[in-house]
C-alpha cells in the first residue's frame, strides 16, 4: 500500500502486488500486436501448455464483438468462467494503456470469482505498432507480430516491437509463401531490442510455443519469489 | 477549493472508463436517429434535460453530503433500464478507483466498501468532487458536460463526423447547460433539506428502451 492510510473496501490502485486480504495477486501478462497476428491463437496455445500446472484466466479486449472470447470458449482452452471480455469503445489501445479501469475491474473480478489465480493473460484488441500495455495493468507484456504482416515490421520498430518484454514472430511456416526473410526479421529484432528476447513461433508447426511458455514460467517464478 | 481540480475531474482523459461508452449514441446512430451534427445536437439536448439533469442533481447532492446509499437507490429508481443501471454502476466503480488514487480520503474508501460492484456514476462523481474540494455546482457541471460530451465524441467515431462540427454542438449547448446546472443544484439543495424524493426524475424513455436493445447486440463498438 503506498497510500498513507489503510483503505476500507477494495484496494484503490491495482498495480499493488497484493490483494486487499494481503495475499499476493496473480501475475498479469499482456499480449498485444496488430490485427490477425495470432494473439488469440497464442493465448489458446499458452492455456493448453500451462493449464495443468497453473490456475489461469484470460481477459480479452475485442474491438466490436466477443469473437476472441468466443474463440477461446469454442476451443475449450479454459472453463467459461475463466474467460472475460472487455468492451473497448473503438479504442483498444486506450483500454490497455490510457484508461485501464475496465480491464482492472475484469482482472479483479476474475481473481474474486475463480481465484486464487497464478496467472491472468490480458489480450489486447488488434491494434497498431505503438500499442503497449500500462504498467498499472500488466506486469509483463508480449508483442505478437507475424511474418505475413511484412518482414520490415521489426526494422520499423515502434514501442511494441522495441519495448515488449517478449517479442513473438508468429506464422514462421508462412515465410516462404509470403516472401518474408526470417533471418532478416530476427536480425532486425535483435538490433531494435538489444538483450530483450525474441521467439520465432509457428502454431501450425508446433514450434516456439514451448519457448513462450518457458518464458512465462520464468516470469511467474520471479513474481512469486 | 482549487479551481484546477475541476479541470482534472472534468478532463475527458481522466481515466475512469468513459471512453468505452457512447451515452446511447451508438444505438441512435444505428437506428438512423443521428445522421449528422444537427441530429447530434437534438440528441444531446434531449440527454441534457433528462438523464443529464438527473445526473447533475445526484452529483451535486452527493457533494452536499446526502447519504450516498440513498442517492444510489434514488438513481436506481430513476433508471428503468437494467442495462443502463449496470453500465452506471460499472462506470461508478471505475470512477471511484480513479478518484481514490487522485484524492485519497476515508470517505471514498468507505464508499468503496459499501459498493464493491460500484455505485451509480453520478453519485461517485459528486463524492469525487467533494474529495477534490469542489462544490455542488462544479459536480453538476461535470455530470452535465459528460452527459453530452460522451455522445458527441462517440458520434465522431461512429459516423466519421467532422470533429469541429461535434465540438461546435457542445459549444452551442453551453448556455443551456448553464441553465440546467442551476436547476440541478437547486434540486440538490432541496434534496439535502427534505430528502432524495426532491431530486428530479426526468428520463428519456427511448434512451432506456434502446439501451436494452443495444446491450443485446452481438457486435458493437461501445459498451453502452
Amino acid at each position: 500500500m503506498h497510500l498513507d492510510h489503510l483503505p476500507h473496501g477494495p484496494a484503490a490502485v491495482s498495480a499493488d502486488a497484493h490483494r486487499p486480504d494481503g495475499t499476493r495477486r496473480a501475475l498479469r501478462i499482456g499480449l498485444g500486436g496488430p490485427v490477425g497476428s495470432g494473439k488469440t491463437a497464442t493465448v489458446a496455445a499458452l492455456c493448453r501448455e500451462l493449464r495443468d500446472e497453473l490456475s489461469l484466466a484470460v481477459v480479452t479486449n475485442d474491438i466490436y464483438t466477443r469473437e476472441d472470447a468466443e474463440f477461446l470458449l469454442r476451443e475449450a482452452v479454459l472453463p467459461p468462467e475463466r474467460i472475460t471480455a472487455v468492451e473497448t469503445g473503438a479504442c483498444p489501445h486506450t483500454a490497455i494503456r490510457d484508461d485501464i479501469s475496465a480491464n482492472l475491474e475484469a482482472v479483479e473480478d476474475l481473481e474474486e470469482t475463480v481465484g486464487p489465480l497464478d496467472l491472468i493473460l490480458v489480450e489486447s484488441g488488434g491494434d497498431n505498432l505503438t500499442a503497449t500495455f500500462s504498467k498499472g495493468l500488466v506486469d509483463a507484456q508480449i508483442f505478437v507480430i507475424d511474418v505475413a504482416g511484412g518482414d520490415d515490421i521489426p526494422r520499423k520498430g515502434g514501442p511494441g516491437v522495441t519495448t515488449a518484454d517478449l517479442l513473438v514472430v508468429n506464422k514462421t511456416d508462412l515465410a516462404p509463401y509470403v516472401g518474408s526473410d526470417l533471418a532478416r526479421m530476427a536480425a532486425d529484432a535483435k538490433t531494435q531490442r538489444a538483450e530483450l528476447p525474441v521467439v520465432l513461433q509457428s502454431l501450425r508447426g508446433g514450434s516456439g510455443v514451448a519457448d513462450v511458455a518457458a518464458w512465462v514460467r520464468e516470469r511467474l517464478a520471479a513474481w512469486t519469489a | 477549493m482549487t479551481r484546477a481540480a475541476l479541470l482534472v475531474l472534468a478532463d475527458g482523459r481522466f481515466p475512469a472508463g468513459g471512453h468505452a461508452h457512447s451515452g446511447g449514441a451508438e444505438a441512435a446512430v444505428k437506428a438512423g436517429r443521428i445522421t449528422g451534427a444537427g441530429d447530434l445536437e437534438d440528441f444531446c439536448r434531449g440527454r441534457l434535460h433528462t438523464a443529464g439533469l438527473v445526473a447533475g442533481a445526484l452529483a451535486a447532492a452527493a457533494v452536499l453530503g446526502v447519504d450516498p446509499r440513498e442517492l444510489d437507490a434514488a438513481a436506481d429508481a430513476r433508471t428503468p433500464s437494467p442495462a443502463l443501471r449496470l453500465a452506471a454502476r460499472r462506470l461508478g466503480r471505475q470512477l471511484l478507483r480513479a478518484a481514490r488514487a487522485s484524492w485519497p480520503c476515508a470517505e471514498l474508501d468507505r464508499v468503496a466498501g459499501w459498493f464493491p460492484k460500484g455505485a451509480h456514476q453520478p453519485v461517485v462523481l459528486g463524492l469525487a468532487a467533494r474529495a477534490a474540494g469542489l462544490g455542488p455546482s462544479d459536480a453538476a457541471y461535470c455530470a452535465l458536460y459528460e452527459s453530452v460530451s460522451g455522445p458527441a465524441t462517440a458520434t465522431v467515431r461512429l459516423l466519421s463526423l467532422d470533429p469541429f462540427d461535434a465540438t461546435g454542438v457542445l459549444a452551442r449547448l453551453a448556455p443551456e447547460l448553464d441553465a440546467v446546472a442551476e436547476s440541478a443544484v437547486g434540486a440538490a439543495g432541496r434534496a439535502a433539506a427534505r430528502g432524495v424524493a426532491a431530486l428530479p426524475a426526468a428520463s428519456g424513455p427511448l434512451l432506456e428502451i434502446m439501451a436494452e436493445a443495444h446491450a443485446s447486440w452481438p457486435a458493437r463498438l461501445f459498451a453502452s
